[in-house]
Parts: structure tokens; sequence; C-alpha cells
């Protein structure tokens, strides 16, 4: 039963420093601590500010570990120097909210999902193929490969940001916000192949949002966070539905559902709650 | 209403659009525009005029024979010859060489010190930033034409060597150009996305890096070769340049000297550094415009006025029921593109009683944001809108002038758009962005124009109207300026209001509030309400009727209640299906062992 978590975060402190004469640095995360299973996933819930970005960044090591550790198959992987951390890039991958800005415009689809690969070792005739494989995989036509990234959509973009996280069969992701950015129905269809991937490979995902209709759907498990800190954690099902922290209570009730009366109910509840001053923080 | 089309930058623009012209690469766009042709040209002529300097003419530049002194034109001498006898095509030809030569050192230079230099300190940052960017400031504040004095007097007349030692002076402009391209890059999620692929530096720094940096470069290095030209003809102009070695400068030296004798031996240097500079800055400008970074061209204005369409209908037409706030029939918009113009909303209709929300919802490229940009008179220029009738309380907006439609937003139609950041002005205080419109359209005294603002602020929510009054955008939070546009939009008590997304830059908390607030204002005012969202638990949570579109067409007008519980169309269908709201949640992953 004691299976070693793949991803641990102990005690995590993040601080940006400020600029300008003895400023002192802005704490961003205050003492996270958290782990990811094997092929689980961990929802991220959070407002803005609510520092669940930097947490993400932090696992990928472009946020600066202040204090605390992140250990990946029990080994630590904060504060490595940069070719070890380079050695994790087939281990731990990425996929950003912004399918607009994550991809290099001047890049074609194929040169994008070669790249990682050519980093990997692998040879130019058996990545051509495996880049075949990987476009397939995401849903994509095969002749993408040719293509220019602005000239898919939005949708189409965080497939080939999917399936450029998958070239060296990685054993987490961390995706942050990566349906936010799109529309209603291509978020559906996203969010599937999500799933999809994670039932075919077995991988992990730490999955950052703010929306908690989204990470129920996705999220094995949820940590809900508010300025820094983790407000709870617990079942995805639990969580999104009857949450124990007011925070996590006034997150939920603020969010609309697409049903008139449910909504109006909703509604009523929230208002009741922020009224009797139960609303929790502001 | 219309600007003066300048065919050379909507040739440009339209093949901006075309991806196929962008990847026919840098030489092809760049002779499509004709000053980059002529800049072009002329710098061949030189380049070729200096490097077949021998063929050109049987003269030495140098070799001077003082009995053949300010000779006419004539065989053997097609442009005379200079005050001691010197062939004066021979110097032009040879002194081209020296300048490019001389040009050529001053851009390698400034390339090899400034471009790695640039390269990483922007992209490490960290000290040798601070250091480098230091010596940079440090070198800028020189005065160059004194560094090169020094040097020259030190070391002696050499042109060679000043244009080395200016390559250094000029490197930081440079430096400063690669190290900003490199930073504001740097910052791309594309680039983060590379270092996790797990990128070497060098490698990352190749291929993601340096092809952003190419362009800005490329063209100053087109403007600093255009400068070490005139640096160095006023050093030997000076008489610093190296002897025995014609150059432009040079002649214009000894031309001086001979003013009133033969002021023609001006005109020939002076017109080869002239028109040879001016290639270069024309050069430098069309590589902007060629690489796409020209400032955005201005686009064609094309109104077409209603009466092409031949429909218009008289304002009171009877069939529009008094209680209709806003009534469209037949809205059609389009944008002029590559091939012809292409139409983004086919035909839209749709009414808004009074005191009615009336939800537009559709996904992105729908038309709903058109629809309502045309109801404020707000399309883009380039856009062309017509309609059979655009009817706002017994008011046909399609016929009004540009001034009726001023007075008519702001203070009977309220806005509240999308980015509540973008549409404050950040250099004016919230309270004269708030008082401003006021006394515009009320006629309100500065007094009773600030006590309604905080009254409206309070009234929004804002516990401090006071201080938010007082502040400028940046000091208040983003929620609290979409409240503060809210204040703005109904201020002047409109019958109509269009939201624009207002809360989708919110987080929901905000959101719920923002809502809630609209949702009260309406009441109290009874006003209509056009809410254009892609967010059907907001159309649950505040709108009466409901207006699906697709592709620029509306697919289903319902009341919300029904719309939810029994929508008709199957696009409507497939979009409350996609919703992950209320969906079951993800099973927990079963315990270790189990499975895997």
């Amino acid at each position: 039963m004691t299976e070693t978590p793949l991803l641990e975060v102990d005690d995590l402190v993040v601080e940006y420093d400020v600029r300008g004469f003895r400023r002192s640095p802005v704490r961003v995360l205050h003492g996270i601590a958290l782990d990811v299973r094997r092929g689980e996933t961990l929802g991220l819930v959070g407002e803005s500010g609510s520092g669940k970005s930097t947490l993400g960044r932090a696992v990928l090591g472009l946020a600066p570990v202040t204090e605390g550790e992140i250990r990946f198959e029990g080994r630590a992987i904060s504060g490595l120097g940069k070719r070890e951390r380079r050695a994790l890039s087939s281990d731990i991958q990425v996929v950003f909210q912004d399918p607009y800005t994550s991809l290099n415009p001047a890049m074609t689809v194929g040169d994008i999902l070669a790249e990682p690969l050519a980093v990997g070792g692998v040879a130019k005739g058996e990545a051509r193929q495996r880049v075949k494989d990987l476009l397939d995989a995401v849903h994509l036509p095969t002749d993408a490969a040719q293509r220019l990234p602005r000239e898919f959509s939005g949708g189409q973009r965080q497939r080939v940001a999917i399936a450029r996280a998958l070239c060296r069969e990685p054993k987490l992701i961390v995706c942050d916000e990566p349906v936010s950015a799109l529309d209603l129905s291509t978020q559906a269809r996203v969010l599937d192949l999500f799933v999809e991937i994670q039932e075919r490979t077995g991988v992990a995902y730490l999955f950052v949002s703010h929306d908690l209709a989204v990470v129920r759907h996705i999220a094995h498990r949820v940590a809900v966070m508010y300025r820094g800190e983790i407000v709870e954690l617990g079942d995805g099902d639990t969580v999104t539905s009857t949450p124990e922290h007011p925070y996590t209570q006034k997150l939920l009730l603020a969010s609309p559902v697409p049903d008139p009366d449910a909504q109006a109910t909703r509604r009523a509840r929230r208002l009741e709650a922020a009224s009797s001053g139960a609303g929790g923080a502001r | 209403m219309s600007l003066p089309t300048d065919p050379t930058t909507a040739a440009t623009l339209g093949h901006a659009i075309d991806p196929e012209v962008r990847r026919a690469g840098l030489v092809k766009r760049l002779v499509r525009i004709p000053t980059a042709v002529v800049a072009l040209v002329w710098l061949v002529v030189v380049v070729a005029a200096a490097v077949l300097a021998p063929l050109l003419t049987s003269q030495s530049p140098t070799a001077s024979d003082i009995l053949d002194a300010l000779a006419p034109r004539g065989p053997g001498h097609p442009l005379g010859t200079d005050g001691v006898g010197r062939d004066v095509w021979a110097q032009l030809i040879y002194g081209a060489r020296t300048s490019l030569v001389g040009a050529l050192i001053v851009v390698i230079v400034s390339l090899v010190v400034g471009l790695p230099a640039g390269l990483i300190a922007g992209y490490f940052r960290g000290r040798f930033d601070g250091i480098s960017t230091w010596i940079a400031s440090l070198l800028m504040a020189q005065p160059a034409i004194i560094i090169l004095l020094v040097v020259l007097t030190q070391v002696g007349r050499n042109t060679a060597l000043a244009m080395f030692v200016f390559g250094f002076v000029i490197a930081p402009g440079v430096f400063r150009l690669v190290r900003a391209s490199v930073i504001a890059v740097r910052e791309e999620l594309f680039v983060d996305a590379a270092r996790v692929s797990g990128l070497t530096d060098p490698r990352l720094i190749r291929r993601h890096i340096l092809p952003v940096v190419v362009a800005p470069t490329v063209i100053q290095m087109s403007q600093i070769f255009g400068i070490a030209i005139v640096v160095q003809a006023g050093l030997e102009f000076l008489g610093l340049g190296s002897a025995n070695q014609a150059s432009w400068g040079g002649m214009l030296n000894d031309a001086f000297q001979a003013i009133y004798t033969a002021p023609r031996l001006l005109v020939w240097p002076a017109l080869a550094i002239i028109l040879t500079v001016t290639a270069c800055a024309l050069l430098g400008n069309a590589l902007r415009d060629a690489l796409g970074g020209a400032p955005a061209a201005r686009r064609r204005r094309r109104r077409k006025e209603l009466s092409d369409t031949g429909s218009v209908t008289v304002s009171t037409s009877p069939d529009v029921a008094d209680d209709v706030a806003l009534q469209i029939d037949s809205l059609v918009v389009s944008y002029p593109g590559a091939a012809g113009d292409r139409e983004v909303v086919h035909g839209v209709s749709l009414a808004i009683r009074r005191g009615e929300v009336l939800g537009l919802v559709g996904e992105s490229g729908s038309g709903k944001s058109q629809t309502a940009f045309s109801v404020l008179g707000l399309l883009p220029g380039a856009a062309s809108m017509s309609a059979d009738r655009i009817q706002f309380h017994g008011e046909d907006l399609t016929t009004l002038s540009g001034a009726a439609m001023n007075r008519l937003r702001g203070r009977r139609i309220g806005y509240i758009p999308q980015e509540p950041m973008s549409n404050l002005d950040p250099s004016f205080r919230v309270g004269s962005q708030l008082v401003d419109p006021m006394r515009h359209h009320l006629g309100l005294s500065r007094k009773d124009a600030r006590a309604e603002a905080l009254r409206l602020l309070e009234r929004v929510g804002i516990r401090d109207p006071e201080r938010v009054f007082d502040a400028y955008p940046h000091q208040i939070s983003g929620g609290m300026a979409q409240r503060v546009l809210i204040a703005g939009a109904v201020s002047c008590n409109p019958e109509l209001l269009i939201a624009d997304e207002p809360t989708t830059a919110l987080d929901v908390t905000v959101q719920a509030e923002v809502l809630d607030l609209i949702r009260e204002l309406q009441a109290e005012r009874e006003m209509a309400v056009l809410l254009v969202t892609h967010n059907f638990g907001v159309v649950a949570d505040i709108c009466d009727t409901v207006a699906v579109m697709r592709d620029g067409r509306i697919v289903e007008v319902a009341s919300a209640d029904d719309l939810f519980s029994d929508p008709q169309d199957a696009y409507t269908r497939m979009l409350l299906e996609s919703s992950v709201e209320g969906a079951p949640a993800r099973k927990p992953l079963p315990v270790i062992g189990a499975t895997r």
C-alpha cells in the first residue's frame, strides 16, 4: 500500500523579488503540501492570484523555490542544476493555457513536434513517423505537420500543444488552464481527449483551472487554493459538490449553472450565505 | 468618410494576410514595395561600380596632373578633373569602394559586439546584464565624434581604424535593441514550453530567440550602414581620412577648396553621399514593412450607406410594438478580404422589449459581438454594415448621422465592455471619466456631476466611493473597474444597455456580484439589456430570452426556460450537451494494485 507518489510537494514557499531598494519579496505560495499518484489527475482550483499557476510553474522548474521541497519519484527536483533539469524533460511536460502564444508562430507543426524528439535523441526518419502517430493520437490530420500554427483554430492548436507534451511519453503533465481559452464545444472535446490519453498511457496530470465544473470532469482529487494556500483537498466529487471549507462553498455557489431554475436556487443560497456573513473570504 | 488609400500599404496589408505570400520569403515581399526596389537598384549600382572600378575607368583616382587641373568634361575625363588634376569619375567610383568598405567595417564590428552581448544579457539576465547595460549606457553617453577625434589624433589618419572604433561606439545601440527583443520574446509561453522540452540554452536561443531578433537587427543594420557613410565622409572632409585613398568626403574637402573656381566639383560627391544614405534609410523602412513590423497600416474605411441595398424602411413602421426597445431586421456585416467581401453576419433579426434581458449566445466567430457593435455604430472602419432596420424606440439608427449617433450613445444606449481595464483611460482619474460624460450629456454642473458620480459609485457597491473617485485605473482591481464602467454605462439613465461579455475577464465570485448588480439596475430602471456571452451559466442566471448564434446567423430564439428545457435546434442542443457543468464527477482513482 505504501507506493511512493509520483510527485510530492512539501511545505513549498515561492517568493518573487520586487524591484526597488530594500523592498521585501512577495510571497506567492505559503507552504503548499500535496501529492500526485501515478495515473492520477489532481485538480488545482482557485481564482486569479491564488498561486495555482505558480505552483505548476514551480513543479516545471520555471518558478523559484524559496523553501520546501518538490520530489518526483522520491527524488528532490527543486533546485536542480540545468543539466539534471533537462534530463527531467522526458518525465514532466506541460500544456499551457494560451494555445496562441505557446506555439512558435514561425515553426511548422511538424517542427514543433519534432523538436522535443530531437532532444531525446530520436533519429529523423523515426521522428517523422512519431509525429504522424502523435497527430493521430490527438485526432489531427496527418497533413497538419506541414502547416503553421496560425492556420489552426484554438482547439486544434491546443491539440498540437498536447501532442508536443506527449512526445517524450512523460509520466506527469502540468496542465495550466488548458481549456479556459477554448470555446464551449471545443472545451468538452479537448477534456475528453485528456481523459482518453490518460486512460491509454497512464500519465498523471496536475490540472490547474479556475473552473470547478472543468476540474470535476477530469480530476480524481481536487485541491482548492486561496491566497497561496491550500484550503481544501479531497476526493473530486466531494470537493466540487459538497465542499467543507467556506471559501470552496462560496466558489461553488458563485459558479452559475446552465439551468434557470437551478441557478435561481443557487443564487438565493449564495445571497443568503453572503448576508449571514458565512461567505468566508471576500 | 473615406481616407485616402495608399496603394503601397494596402498591397502589403493584403499580402500579409495571405499565408502563401508570407511564406514566399522576404525578397519577394520586398520587391512589391516600389521605394525598396528603387533603393535596392541604387545600392546595387554603387556596389557594382565599387567592385568593377578598374573596368569602369583606366584613370588612377590618386594620380594628380597639375597641368590638367580643373579640366572640363571631355574624352578621358567623363566628369572632368579636380583642382590638382585628378579624374573626378575615377575618384567617385574608387571613393564608393572606400565608403562601402568603411560602412561594412562598422556594421560587422557593431554586430559582432552588440548581437552576442545583447542575446546573452537579454536571455540570461543576471550580473552580465547589469554590467553590460551599464557599459552600454556609459558608451552611449559619450559623443562619438570626440572619441573618434581623440583616437585619430593619437594614431594618425586612418579611415579603416576610425570606422573600426566607430563600430564599437555604435554597438550599444545594437546591444540595446537585441536585448529588448530577447527580453520580450523570452516571456512567451513557447519559450517556456521549449525549456520544459529539455532544449539546451544554445539550442533554444538558436531555434526560438534568434529568429525573432533577426528582423529588427537587419532593419537597424541598414540604418547603421547609412549613418556610417555620413560619419566617414565627415571625418574625411575634416582631413582625417587615410591619405592616398580616394573618398567621397575627401572629394568634398577638395571641392570646398575650389568652391569659387569650380563649384561643380561639389555636386558629384554630394549626390553620391545623399543618394546612398537615402537609399539605406528607405531600404530600412521597406524592410520593416516587409518583415511585418510596420505600424498598423491604415485600414480602408468604407462605410456603405444604406441606400445601396435599396431597402430602407421608413422609421415609424406600424409593425413595431410600443414596448419594443430595439428591433433589428436583416442585419448584414461584412469585411473586405483578399477574395472579395467576407460576410460575418448574414441577415440577423431580433427584438428586445423594454425591461427585457436578451442573451446573445454563440461561440467565437459566431458574429455575436459584431451584431452588438452594429447597434452601437462602433464597427471597425473596414466593416460595411447594412440592415433593413435597426430601430431604437422609434428612431432608425441606420439613418442617423455620426453626431446624432453620438448623442444617443452613452445617453440613451449604455455600453459595458469585456475588458474593464483597457476601457478606462490610464491617464485620467476614475472620477473625471465618470463626470465628463454626465456633464456633456446631461448638462450637469461640475459639482452636481461629482455628487451624482459618487452616488453612482456607491450604488454599484463600491464601499469607499471618494477613494475610487480620486484613484487612477491602475490603482483599482479588475472587478472594481468593471463596477466603475457599469456606473458609467448607467449614469445617464439609458433605455438600452449593451453588455459585451461583461464578466468573462472576471473571477467567478466577482462575476456573480457583477451579474447581481446588472440585474438590480435593470429591474430598478426597466432597462432593456442586450447581453453578449458564451457562458450558458450566465444566460441561465440573468436572461429572459436567448438568441443562439452560429456562423453569423441566429439559429434559435426562445425564452430562457424553454431553451434549457426543450432546445429546438440541433446546434443549441450540441452546445448545451457540451457543457461540463452538472456532469457526473470523475470516479476516484482505484487504489494501487487494482489496475497497474
